[in-house]
């Protein structure tokens, strides 16, 4: 047992800083550690730096553009670029979208596809849940039916993250209605300009416009578009699924926004002294780093164990629950440094290039509409309660 | 012992009830956050004609001569609605301070008009510095002729932008964070020298940043005595204490019932998600934290006016912590619950939760009073 990272993993870290000193935008960076919104080119602007230095999708296989890491570099990559703040690269297209298409999509679908997700010409969007489908994914209700060499698309998805600037979108659609739920379930990609697409945006209570409707009303896909065999989409969808658990934990993220509580509850005061030498507040960011540390801990196990050739198993629900329960404390943390001035609603001071006055300390308007936002953590991406049965089933037999 | 309201206590419930069941839903209040001052003043004036705007002060005065006690029933009441009228502001705080400390004349002048509807009060206390200690007070007030001159800045006062006058506190003497020393002041809000930049807060209320420059005020702008406002400020702030404390319930009771009902409507895995033990188990801990934060509201309501003044902070900061506890856990479990449908701006649940985190925010957090609550049972010597 041995914790130090090797040589050359240390040497890998270095160059991985130094590529994101030399290249990060200044002003893209001041939006992520300010948490300003991002728009659709902030996130390109940084994902093409990273295409041509080969380092966009590097889980990929090599073959198809990947970058032959082992699974420490790439915790390395991702801790590094998160805590430098780098936007994290649209997981849509790399992290989902594009390894079902490696493993399972046709010829033309990897020729077409891939390229264009590594460049970044093609921002995705998932087509997965509906209104009366979220933890329950598989009662899905939106139907492609084939007609000659077409599907025809009819129903709708909910919660689609970016569906408003995203080209397109991987759907999981029903197939065959007699089949048993998970049976008659398809995998397709469908282009956003297709006539019969309506993307409606959703407000969340924060005042973000980051989801959104998408109704499907006759939209004709080429057959082309179909990923694998039909109905087998809920295998695919559980492959997804599997791989968007990696970086779940969130350790590099989370340890940037401590480092800002930490600079917050420094700079408030109470009492004529930094909130930060209050004791009862002191302590609340102590407990919680040391719920950081181990969680990063947690992580480098898990990693370690993938080294030896294993996808992530259902313990990494044990990080998405611990992950998101971490980044939600920080984000109440930081609220509540603010104290008072965690109420003014300042959302025009959330948009990059507005320089009036702010209400309180510039960093006070972000504070409760992320505590706000973050809620959807524990929610999205598999509910913590949803994590909870997986651990409770697939490790405990339960 | 007995904790049933009297028959007139009753009265005012079902009244204030059926106002906030008629005139309040989530698109009713996104309309009255829409006018200009951010409420409704068609239904300040009916809460006038019902007299809820002179509920806490005496008859005498102009009022109805209420408790804290009825403070509670109608602030329940407009948790319940998510109300957005000023009435922590203009009458819990503003005439609440005016009722405990003004002189016979200021009393006249300024309660009956309150009760109407026609003035509104703002307390312009807090300050950027302050966070949440209620002796912090920087701004300064120095004696010139028989008058004062005021010069300082206010920071968060709620509804200060629709205020008619401002009750504003300011150093006198003594030095920074020294109880001894602050004395309060009546100040108009179009008196020169008075800036007042209005905003939106993230709960749906409104505040204002209030700048004072050279700010002249007679002598008889003084409200109460002069470098002796603490144990007042103090007073009317632990009665806004108890009036958050009962807005704060009424929010929980309407997050539980909106969440207990989507729990048995939503359908996940072809049974209602209430079917799902961990969920009922959650339900089941959002229910006792109401109960508990319920106990506690109606002891901070019956304590608000307590003479002996330790123990009144005792009761009210512990109220306040409970509240802070139980408010959290309910609020954010509610969204939890509903999945993606409580995490948007349509739907009621998150405006809810939104005021429920603010009113932990509001006049002291949790920490705050842990802090005040064990200064008196724990002294350290
Ligand atoms: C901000 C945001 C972004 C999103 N982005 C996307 C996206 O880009 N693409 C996409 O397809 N989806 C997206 N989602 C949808 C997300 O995956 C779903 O919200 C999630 O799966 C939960 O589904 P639901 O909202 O329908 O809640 P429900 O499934 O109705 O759940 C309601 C409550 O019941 C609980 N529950 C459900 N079943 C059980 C059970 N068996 N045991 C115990 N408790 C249970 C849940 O945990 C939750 O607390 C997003 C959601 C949010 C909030």
């Amino acid at each position: 047992m041995q914790l130090a990272y090797t040589t050359e993993e240390q040497a890998f870290r270095e160059e991985v800083g130094s590529f994101i000193r030399d290249n990060l935008p200044a002003d893209v960076r001041d939006k992520v550690l300010n948490g300003k919104t991002m728009g659709r080119e902030d996130y390109l602007r940084w994902h093409r730096l990273l295409y041509e230095r080969g380092w966009v999708a590097p889980h990929w296989p090599v073959e198809h553009g990947g970058a032959g890491w082992t699974a420490v570099q790439r915790h390395i990559f991702e801790d590094e670029c998160a805590e430098a703040g780098a936007p994290p690269v649209i997981p849509f297209g790399t992290t989902m979208c594009g390894p079902v298409i490696i493993r399972f999509g046709n010829d033309w679908q990897k020729q077409y596809f891939l390229p264009k997700i590594l460049s970044g010409e093609h921002v995705w969007c998932q087509g997965f849940s509906e209104p009366g489908s979220g933890s329950d994914l598989a009662s899905l209700r939106t139907k492609a039916v084939r007609e000659g060499d077409h599907y025809i698309v009819d129903g709708q998805k909910t919660w689609t993250t970016s569906a408003h600037f995203a080209d397109w979108i991987f759907n999981l659609v029903r197939t065959d209605p007699a089949a048993k739920k998970q049976e008659g379930i398809s995998f397709l990609l469908i282009d956003m300009k297709t006539p019969g697409i309506t993307v409606r945006p959703i407000v969340t209570m924060d005042g973000s416009a980051e989801i959104n409707e998408v109704f499907f009303d006759n939209v004709k896909v080429p057959a082309k578009n179909l990923v694998g065999e039909e109905n087998k989409g809920w295998t695919y969808a559980k492959f997804l699924l599997g791989n968007e658990r990696t970086g779940i934990a969130r350790v590099g993220a989370s340890k940037r926004e401590l480092k800002k509580l930490k600079e917050i509850a420094s700079n408030e005061r109470e009492g004529g002294r930094p909130l930060a030498a209050s004791p009862r507040f002191r302590d609340k960011i102590a407990a919680l780093e040391v719920e950081l540390m181990a969680l990063e801990i947690t992580n480098l196990r898990m990693i370690a164990a993938m080294r030896g050739g294993k996808g992530p198993g259902p313990e990494s629900s044990i990080l998405k629950l611990k992950g998101s329960d971490i980044q939600q404390r920080l984000a109440e943390l930081v609220m509540e440094a603010l104290g008072p001035y965690a109420m003014p609603f300042q959302r025009e001071a959330m948009e990059a290039g507005w320089n009036e006055e702010p209400i309180g300390p510039d960093y006070a308007a972000f504070a409760a509409p992320h505590y706000f936002n973050n809620r959807k953590i524990s929610i999205y991406g598999g509910s913590n309660e949803i994590q909870r049965n997986v651990i409770a089933k697939m490790m405990l037999g339960l | 012992m007995d904790f049933d309201f009297s028959e007139e206590q009753r009265l005012l419930d079902e009244t204030v009830r059926r106002l906030v069941k008629d005139e309040y839903d989530i698109v009713k209040r996104k309309s009255y956050i829409a006018a200009p001052e951010g409420f409704s003043r068609k239904l300040w004036a009916r809460y006038a004609e019902l007299g809820l705007l002179g509920l806490p002060f005496a008859e005498s005065e102009g009022g109805f001569g209420g408790s804290a006690v009825e403070t509670m029933i109608v602030m329940e009441s407009f948790g319940r609605g998510l109300v957005v009228e000023p009435y922590l502001a203009a009458i819990v705080l503003g005439a609440g301070l005016v009722s405990l400390a003004g002189s016979a004349a200021q009393k006249r002048a300024i309660l009956p008009q309150v009760a109407s509807g026609k003035r509104l009060l703002a307390f312009a206390h807090g300050e950027r510095q302050s966070r949440y200690a209620l002796a912090d007070v920087e701004t300064t007030a120095s004696r010139e002729g028989g008058g004062w001159v005021l010069d300082g800045r206010k920071g968060v006062v709620l509804n200060g932008d629709s205020a008619d006058t401002l009750i504003v506190s300011a150093r006198s003497a003594g030095t920074s964070r020294e109880r001894r020393g602050i004395t309060m002041f009546l100040v108009d809000t179009k008196a020169k020298g008075v800036g007042i930049r209005g905003y939106p807060t993230v709960d749906g209320l409104r505040a204002a940043e209030v700048t004072l420059e050279s700010v002249r005020v007679a002598g008889d702008a003084v409200l109460g005595e002069p470098d002796g406002a603490y144990p007042v400020i103090e007073h009317a702030v632990d009665r806004a204490l108890a009036a958050l404390c009962a807005e704060a319930v009424g929010i929980m009771e309407t997050l539980n019932a909106v969440t207990l009902d989507y729990l048995k409507t939503r359908k996940q895995f072809g049974v209602p998600i209430g079917a799902f033990q961990a969920l009922q188990h959650r339900m089941a801990d959002m229910v006792v934290e109401h109960e508990q934060a319920k106990s506690m509201a109606m002891l901070a309501a019956l304590s608000a006016d307590l003479t002996d003044v330790a123990e009144r902070r005792r009761v009210i900061s512990a109220a306040k912590v409970q509240i802070g506890k139980s408010g959290r856990f309910v609020g954010q479990q509610s969204i939890q619950l509903h999945g993606g449908i409580g995490m948007t701006e349509e739907y009621l649940a998150g405006h809810y939760f939104k005021r429920l985190t603010m009113i932990e925010q509001s006049f002291g957090d949790t920490d705050h009073h842990l802090n005040r609550f064990a200064e008196v049972t724990l002294p350290a010597g």
